[in-house]
């Protein structure tokens, strides 16, 4: 039993990541029509803007300090970060330990911005090409991104810490009554599973209660009738193209402290995402969603001892597996519409 | 070229169709005889294209049975239907758009010489003269032999579905189903359709053709049924259709 | 002749020369001349030539004539390598066992691979072979380490049990004694030629390869498969049924792709799971539309061009490029190498990159296409000049008629 609970939260985490970048994925399939394979990119940059906003926030310069001596008995040199002398160093040390959170508040606007600037600029022109074209065209991409990434921050992961308050674990077991220990979990990881909830909480209700969600839901199931009403659907569609970047770049940030980012974590991402969405059923957002959590805790359960002992490598190819089938038996996937992509 | 009124060769056994909760087609019977061109026709909506979906196994009828030559369609697969002599020319062109003309209407005569799963890997397209002289004879006879080498998908509409049919032709198929085969053609185009259809006609060809245009129909039919709201109300030859008093109340009535 | 038409004859009897030639035709610029670093006619990077070349021609009957993007086909690559090696350590050092039980092992991974994946179309059909081919990256890493090594890669040890090795045998790859390192040096005054084994051992099997692509690419099969592409609808009402022309290319292809693997091992006897990941499939598609795909010579240009510039782009480094613009005067210098250096040395990936979405937005058709839109360039502008174009000829146009374009 306690392993049972232990193993769906483990799933959680990594779920959560593929929920929403799976998110992404199906609303710029729904509203575009386009399988967009720089999605996990967008994902990588998110983790970048935690790791740039880190960065800025430790930006320093050198002050002697008269209180301390070094071992020649010199007065020592210190590096004070900007912030700590400009909010005092209380202030400025919470602030850097909390770059992580704060690094929404910078990735929210530059992933508005990528993500309109790529559909502007690229997507738009690929609207009524075939679909390799547009795989190949996003591929290359994805490719670029992360070059570029590598070229401004190296090949190696870069640590990224989360706030000191969350570094430690929550007892869940003692909760249900077992001795300490048993089951814990880590904070962060359980705010991130909750920071998940809140964004495809706050997606979900932004289609279904604003007239702007609803015309584009409209236009997911019939794009030529909502065009024929007279609404500008395509400038609808370049804002949630904004959108599915901001959620892919957020959950990249929030990612950073789970998953040291560096600059392939897109493309590991993207292909089980895409794994996920296809499970889920293109063009389904519930189904994006509930296909994440399913594969995050499925993947967990299989890299428990006792499965890989019975079947070897399960633990590597479990997701696969389950696209392979669920494609062979269910092309729509679990909660797609019916005719929608089954070829 | 047998032309027994009493051969015939093509059923439809009390076909239904519905979707939903809607009855597209009810109580269809067909029977199609060797060699006549039968005429399907109706008013928009009438069920012509369920129904011809329904022959060529496109859908699957809710009960029911379509037989050609003593062989159950239902359930088999276009290709299987194919294979059986059986070809059709779509109401939009069905064609191949990147390939030449010639491509375009040669790729049917494999089908017919080979079958449908005969991989000839190792043989060289210009040693198949056979199938290429008769390809070129029947764009000859559809008048596009001088555009054998363009890009189908560069023909106008007309010229499209002449290439069509000529693909359809060069299997000498058993039963050829025509869906609108003058729709959207000027009347010049029209009629050299007809007079193409005629020589097809008297090369014994059993056809079915599912028509609009009257003008067609009557210069074309040996037999006609008239569909409406998914039944068949009235059946016979021409003359006896144009004068039915049913036919011109559901159809010719509004239309004329 | 060989069941070619004239015209096609010439054309392979023209590729096989410029095979051949290949240590001569790559070596333009003289040793001691500074240009000398761009020369390509060293027999690693000319193997490669081939490899790849052999890779991406197998992966055009697929993608280039039938529309289907495989993002898998680096498992076979994979599997013809380790097929490979493990004859080395079993057998002997002798290439010709594991070329055959590559082609045999890709083809058998191929045919199980493809059924499944060919049950869907499009992107799932991409989605289905990226995941095939992960999954089997996934278990070269870990359950398969007894069968790949996991990271450290499969090469051959001296415990191995290599049960054909003779007393004479050479410790090396070879074909019946012929070492594969092995290269003959051929001053001709300021050049040096290098004719290398391994280099024509593999240049003899990628024209063969070419024979058969350009075989398949004028029988009614292949007739068929660009059928499939722009119509598969039609071709069922025509009484096809597609699913067996596709195995068919998918399993020819992934023969070709593990024949390239077995090549890779056959030069250089290793093989490692990194072989067999995404980013490697994603390669062979960049070298196919690169160069054109379903044109016969676009994919093999594409690979010689990937090949090639990589070869280059890596080697310069700012240190070279001081060399080069050292005589300028130093803001304009600085300037130009800031500019240049993101791109070349471990920043051609990001080349490579641009490349591709340069390719798909401006020239879908490759080299091959862009080649094409050049030369009509220069043949309308004479009959511009020179009054009314002369209408093609109906004989000439009857006796190309069987010819799909290039």
């Amino acid at each position: 039993m306690d392993a049972i609970i232990l193993q769906i939260l483990n799933g959680l985490d990594k779920g959560s990541a593929y929920a929403l970048i799976a998110l992404g994925l199906t609303l710029i399939f729904g509203t575009l029509g386009v399988v967009n394979f720089a999605h996990g990119a967008l994902f990588m940059i998110g983790a970048f803007c935690a790791v740039t906003l880190q960065r800025i926030l430790t930006l320093s310069f050198e002050q002697v300090d008269p209180t301390q001596k070094d071992f020649l008995g010199n007065p020592l040199k210190v590096q004070v970060p900007y912030v700590e002398s400009w909010f005092g160093p209380d202030i400025g040390a919470f602030i850097i330990d909390w770059a992580v959170p704060l690094a929404i508040l910078l990735a929210i606007p530059v992933m508005l911005v990528i993500g309109i600037a790529m559909e502007r600029g690229l997507i738009k022109h690929f609207y009524k090409r075939p679909h390799a074209e547009q795989i190949l065209v996003t591929f290359g991409l994805a490719i670029v991104l992360q070059e570029i990434v590598k070229l401004f921050f190296g090949a190696n992961p870069i640590q990224t810490g989360a706030p000191s308050v969350f570094t430690g674990s929550f007892d869940f077991g003692a909760l249900l009554g077992m001795p300490p220990d048993v089951i814990i979990y880590p904070y962060w990881r359980m705010v991130y599973f909750l920071f998940a909830v809140v964004v495809i909480g706050a997606v979900f209700s932004f289609l279904q209660f604003t007239t702007f969600g609803m015309v584009v839901r409209a236009g997911m199931a019939d794009r030529e009738t909502v065009g024929l009403l007279g609404i500008n659907i395509d400038r609808r569609f370049t804002i949630m193209f904004g959108v599915a970047a901001v959620v892919a770049g957020t959950a990249g940030v929030m990612y950073a402290p789970i998953l040291a980012p560096n600059y392939h974590m897109g493309m590991d991402f993207l292909v089980l995402s895409f794994v996920v969405v296809v499970v889920g059923g293109m063009g389904s957002l519930p189904g994006a969603v509930a296909a994440g959590f399913l594969l995050g805790i499925l993947q967990s359960f299989a890299s428990m001892n006792e499965v890989k002992s019975v079947i070897p490598g399960i633990d590597q190819v479990i997701i696969y597996l389950v696209a392979i089938i669920i494609l062979l038996t269910r092309p729509r996937g679990l909660l797609g519409r019916r005719g929608v992509m089954e070829e | 070229m047998s032309t027994n009124v009493h051969n015939v060769v093509l059923h439809v056994d009390d076909v239904h169709k519905t979707f939903g909760g809607l009855h597209a087609l009810a109580d269809i019977d067909l029977a199609v005889e060797e060699g006549k061109t039968h005429a399907i026709i109706g008013p928009n909506g009438a069920g012509k294209s369920t129904l011809l979906n329904v022959i060529v196994g496109r859908l699957a009828p809710t009960s029911g049975a379509v037989v050609f030559d003593g062989q159950v369609l239902t359930g088999k697969q276009p290709y299987e239907i194919n294979q059986l002599g059986v070809a059709r020319v779509f109401q939009t062109p069905e064609i191949f758009p990147d390939l030449p003309v010639l491509h375009n209407v040669m790729t049917p005569a494999f089908a017919k010489r080979d079958g449908a799963y005969k991989l000839h890997i190792w043989e060289n397209l210009l040693d198949e003269k056979t199938i290429q002289e008769e390809a070129e004879h029947l764009l000859q006879d559809v008048g596009l032999w001088e555009r054998r080498m363009d890009h189908a998908g560069a023909l106008s509409r007309g010229d499209k579905r002449r290439m069509e049919l000529a693909m359809c032709l060069i299997q000498h198929p058993r039963l050829l189903l025509l869906d609108e085969p003058t729709a959207g053609m000027s009347r010049h185009d029209t009629n050299t359709t007809i007079e193409l259809l005629k020589k097809v006609k008297e090369r014994g060809m059993t056809k079915i053709i599912i028509e609009h245009d009257m003008h067609v129909v009557f210069s074309l039919a040996d037999k006609i049924s008239v569909l409406a709201q998914g039944r068949i109300i009235a059946e016979g030859n021409p003359e006896d259709v144009r004068n039915d008093p049913k036919v011109k109340e559901a159809y010719l009535g509004g239309a004329h | 002749m060989l069941g070619l038409s004239a015209k096609d004859t010439g054309f392979l009897l023209f590729v096989t020369f410029l095979t051949l030639a290949t240590p001569i035709l790559l070596q333009p610029f003289p040793e001691s001349s500074s240009l000398a670093q761009f020369n390509a006619g060293y027999p690693d990077l000319m193997q490669r030539f081939a490899i790849f070349g052999i890779f991406a021609i197998g992966f055009n009957i697929l993608f280039g004539l039938t529309g289907y993007l495989s993002f898998g086909h680096a498992a076979f690559l994979g599997v013809g390598s380790y097929s490979v090696v493990w004859t080395y350590k079993l057998l002997s050092f002798n290439v010709l066992p594991g070329l055959i039980l590559a082609i045999v092992l890709s083809g058998i991974f191929a045919l199980f691979i493809g059924f499944v994946s060919l049950r869907r179309s499009g992107i799932y059909f991409s989605i289905l072979t990226l995941a095939f081919a992960q999954m089997s990256y996934n278990l070269a890493y870990s359950v398969l380490t007894p069968l790949t090594n996991g990271e450290t890669g499969l090469q051959v040890y001296g415990s191995d049990p290599q049960y054909l090795m003779g007393e004479g045998s050479p410790d090396v790859p070879n074909l019946f004694g012929l070492v594969m390192q092995d290269s003959m040096k051929v001053p001709v005054g300021d050049w040096v030629f290098t004719f290398n084994v391994g280099y024509y051992f593999t240049a003899v099997i990628a024209i063969f390869v070419f024979y058969i692509s350009l075989r398949i690419f004028r029988s009614p099969f292949g007739l068929i498969l660009r059928a499939i592409k722009t119509n598969r609808t039609r071709l069922n009402y025509a009484g096809i049924n597609t699913r067996p022309y596709m195995l068919a290319a998918f399993v020819i292809s992934g023969m070709y792709a593990g024949l390239a693997g077995g090549l890779l091992a056959a030069m250089d006897p290793l093989a490692g799971a990194e072989r067999m990941q995404w980013t490697a499939s994603g390669e062979v598609v960049l070298m196919t539309i690169l160069g054109g795909a379903g044109t016969l010579m676009g994919p093999v240009l594409g690979a010689g061009f990937i090949k090639y510039f990589e070869n280059i782009f890596s080697k310069i480094n700012e240190t070279v490029l001081h060399d080069w613009f050292g005589a300028l005067p130093e803001p304009v210098r600085d300037f130009l190498i800031g500019i240049i250096s993101p791109f070349v040395g471990d920043g051609w990936q990001l080349t490579l990159g641009l490349l591709f979405m340069l390719v798909v937005i401006f020239l879908p058709g490759g080299i091959m296409e862009g080649a094409k839109r050049i030369g009509s360039l220069f043949r309308r502008k004479p009959s511009q000049g020179g009054g009314s174009p002369a209408p093609k000829a109906p004989v000439e146009a009857a006796e190309t008629s069987n010819q799909p374009a290039e």
